[in-house]
């Protein structure tokens, strides 16, 4: 019943036409891997929904999300991590763009930096290992906040897999409550983001 | 802390006896014009609408916004269409600013008037048209607290506006507004939605409004690039030189940039052909010897054959979106692509492309015109004559023009081809959504920039009389059409009303199929023949029109178009023509979706299609 128009013939000059068609590439179809953006952003009520609301429409999963004020009146940073293909973070960059409360958004992910976050954990201890529990979170670098009878409330900064890993080896002992900050995160060096900004 | 808690108490108490409009707290005191009393909140949105250059806003009062209409009349050069639906209002103001390029301003009050302001303004929002839309909202210190008519509108448009307030304090209103205006107007344009609450509609201020340059400063990340980067037009210039079968994407953006001289300078200079997006009807006059047609999902076959072939797409302001590519991975596999975008967010969205370029469509043409060298045209004239040759073949079999389809039933391109014909192609044309849409883009034979109207991006049925309700507004001297099928226009008739109480002039062509007609097409073709829903029962639309005031002629057959065209125009105010056309005539050819260019459906069922 139906009929179908054939392919459109002739490609461009010398390509033989019985040749199948090359295949167009989509964008966004390379490797996966955590990226870092930092976005420099107008502090309003509101925009850190904006953000998220974005970044939820258009499809891209944010790992973490960290606010805060700056040094500079106005001035709020996020920093995001989210997984993605480099060519859909860019995407990703270029929408947050779009929106009028932010000024600057830098992808750190192929650059020096440092990035920290904190996490509070509340482990059980007993008597018998209360010491070994210290000891570990001494010997990690972590830092006692506050000691229960039955609990003790570790912090630990430091990168993601550092944290990680003391997590891991307090696990053991068994963990009642944890938080984690996410990454915050800031280019090595003589560079600074926030004086990049142009008001 | 107790101080500050009975402060906040008095606050709710003294919001809630306002919402019951209690007590003089409106300027009722007043004794004469504007002069002698207080300058409020409401003040301060007339002034800036003045200021912006507005001419007329359609609205619809409400609660919360009745300190609006309270002093509405102390600015009588601001004219106030009362819509019959707010729906109406933002389309009527987006239709306003599409002919116009102009910001259109739609109004509503809190709750359902905003709700239904949404559907309106994400039609705006999908094809980048600049309107603000002005909301009243309950008094602030009951937001938060399910008040009478309350809902985050906030929290509702955000995703769907260039960017949206909340205003709580009258003295932030002259910042806002001239934010909002410069917004939607500059870069890309898009819709702003300002929600103002009553009691800072109703406070009293002595706030000045802000020049452009203090709106700029204040809006320090919103900075849209307007010039095309050097480099990157040396590399387009470069791209062109060595292009022997180039083809120019027209879309939105050269209408919104007024870019129509220059596009068409550039096609004349390297002689390539354009074809055009939904959106981009009219950016190259029809006649134009490089003037090649319509794209996409109902595109002309030829135009799609063209991008098929083609070794290079030169795109200015579309988005290639999927009713223009189908399948990305078959869509122009030999075509390396040029892309002038003014949102760089929209390059490399949804195709790769080898040259992007940021920046205003009109400027970036400019720039680039002079960079390439111009093509003479024996280097073309093979590749020209081929395309002239496909456009033959594709006229021929792309069923049309012959005025009866099957049953001597009114064949709807024919319609379509007199109107655009009767009106010498100098209206305005608002489409609708469905086959009358896709009738209206291939036949009805556009010559200027903006004449074409249409709901592309969010494909709103409704659409089209509202639509040309504000495009006949915009004080065009155009005729405008609204075309419409009987499925859309069952949806906003409400604002027949409108047209008569304000005598507007809008024509409307009724494309009466009884039938969801695009519904039963892609239910015939994909569902095999499943038409659960298609068929559509309507009224007698003389009746209808009569009792609305509204003098209307139906066509049935050939021979009754011609005057019944003619007898819409020479009504004075709104017109109705109900032209009773084929139920099961489809529009062809068809990419299905998930296919590409290359396979279009050009018939189905008998060879009459
Ligand atoms: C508000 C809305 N609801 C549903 C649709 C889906 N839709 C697209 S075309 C169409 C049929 C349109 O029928 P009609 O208005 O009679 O126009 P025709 O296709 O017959 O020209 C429908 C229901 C839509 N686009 N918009």
């Amino acid at each position: 019943m139906s009929t179908q128009s054939a392919p459109a013939q002739g490609g461009p000059q010398g390509a033989p036409a019985h040749a199948a068609p090359p295949s167009r590439a989509l964008p966004g179809g390379g490797d996966q891997r955590l990226h870092r953006l930092v976005a420099s952003v107008v502090d309003k009520p509101g925009v850190l929904n904006r953000v998220a609301s974005l970044m939820r429409a258009r499809n891209f999963n944010i790992d973490s999300l960290a606010v805060s004020r700056t040094d500079r009146e106005g001035l709020s940073r996020m920093t995001i991590t989210l997984h993605g293909d480099d060519v859909a973070v860019e995407q990703a960059t270029k929408q947050l763009y779009r929106l009028i409360d932010v000024l600057k958004v830098q992808d750190v992910t192929s650059e020096p930096t440092v990035q920290h976050e904190l996490a509070l954990v509340k482990v059980r201890v007993t008597d018998s290992n209360r010491a070994e529990v210290l000891k570990l979170v001494e010997l990690t670098r972590g830092r006692v906040v506050d000691v229960s009878a039955e609990t003790v409330i570790a912090e630990i900064s430091g990168t993601e897999a550092e944290v990680d890993n003391f997590v891991a080896c307090v696990r053991e002992f068994g963990i009642r409550e944890l938080v984690r900050t996410g990454a915050v995160v800031m280019t090595r060096g003589g560079t600074s983001i926030e004086e990049a900004v142009k008001r | 802390m107790p101080a500050a808690g009975s402060r906040h108490a008095a606050a709710i108490e003294r919001a809630q006896r306002e919402m019951l409009h209690e007590g003089a707290s409106s300027p009722a005191v007043r004794t004469g014009a504007h002069g002698t009393r207080q300058r409020i909140g409401a003040d301060v949105v007339c002034e800036a609408l003045l200021r912006q250059g507005v001419d007329v806003f359609f609205s619809y009062p409400g609660g919360v916004i009745l300190p609006l209409y309270d002093v509405l009349g102390d600015y009588p050069e601001l004219r106030h269409v009362l819509v019959r639906h707010e729906q109406g209002g933002a389309h009527a103001a987006d239709g306003y600013a599409r002919v116009t390029g102009r910001v259109g301003v739609c109004m509503g009050t809190s709750g359902p008037g905003a709700t239904n302001l949404v559907t309106g303004i994400g039609t705006a929002m999908l094809d980048s048209v600049p309107i603000v839309a002005i909301t009243g909202n309950v008094p602030a210190a009951l937001i938060g607290k399910d008040a009478f008519q309350e809902i985050d509108i906030n929290g509702i448009t955000l995703p769907m506006t260039k960017h949206n307030y909340l205003v709580r304090d009258a003295d932030e209103l002259p910042r806002v507004l001239a934010e909002a205006f410069h917004i939607a107007r500059t870069g890309r344009p898009g819709p702003v939605h300002v929600d103002i609450t009553k009691d800072a509609l109703q406070q009293e201020t002595h706030a000045g409004h802000p020049s452009l340059d203090e709106v700029m400063a204040g809006l320090p990340g919103f900075r849209p690039t307007m010039d095309g980067n050097h480099r990157q037009l040396k590399l387009a210039a470069a791209e062109i030189a060595a292009a022997e079968r180039p083809v120019i994407l027209a879309g939105h953006g050269v209408l919104h940039a007024r870019a129509e001289g220059e596009l068409r300078a550039l096609a004349e200079k390297i002689q390539a052909p354009v074809a055009w997006t939904l959106l981009g009807v009219g950016a190259i006059d029809e006649r134009h010897p490089l003037a090649y047609g319509y794209m996409g999902m109902h595109g002309w076959k030829h135009v799609n054959r063209a991008i098929q072939s083609a070794d290079l797409l030169v795109a200015v302001g579309m988005r290639f979106d999927d009713r223009v590519t189908g399948n990305v991975r078959t869509y122009a596999p030999y075509a390396r692509i040029v892309h002038v975008d003014i949102d760089p967010a929209e390059i490399g969205k949804n195709v790769a492309v080898e040259v992007p370029i940021v920046g205003d469509a009109k400027r970036v043409l400019a720039a680039l015109g002079p960079m390439v060298e111009p093509v003479p045209a024996e280097r073309r004239a093979d590749y020209l004559d081929q395309l002239a040759g496909w456009r033959k073949d594709s006229e021929a079999t792309s069923w049309h023009g012959s005025g009866a389809w099957r049953d001597g039933y009114l064949s709807a391109d024919y319609v379509v081809q007199k109107i655009g014909e009767l009106t010498d192609h100098e209206a305005i044309y608002v489409g609708d959504v469905g086959q009358n849409q896709m009738w209206l883009a291939r036949y009805a034979g556009f010559r200027h920039p903006n004449t074409h109207v249409s709901s592309g991006g969010l494909g709103t049925m409704g659409f089209s009389v509202p639509a040309a309700m504000g495009a006949a507004r915009g004080g065009t001297g155009r005729e405008v059409w609204a075309i419409t099928g009987d499925g859309g226009f069952q949806m906003t008739l409400q604002e027949l009303m409108t047209l008569v109480q304000d005598q507007i002039p809008v024509k409307i062509a009724l494309f009466d199929n009884k039938k969801l007609g695009m519904i039963r097409q892609w239910q015939e073709i994909i569902y095999a023949g499943n038409y659960h829903s298609a068929h559509l029962l309507g009224p007698d639309y003389l009746k209808l029109a009569a009792a609305f005031g509204i003098p209307a002629v139906k066509a049935s057959r050939p021979e009754e178009v011609d005057d019944a065209v003619r007898f819409a125009q020479g009504v004075e105010g709104p017109a109705l023509v109900w032209f009773e056309i084929a139920g099961e005539q489809n529009v062809f050819p068809m990419m299905p979706a998930g296919k590409g260019l290359s396979d279009l459906i050009e018939q189905w069922g008998g060879p009459d299609e």
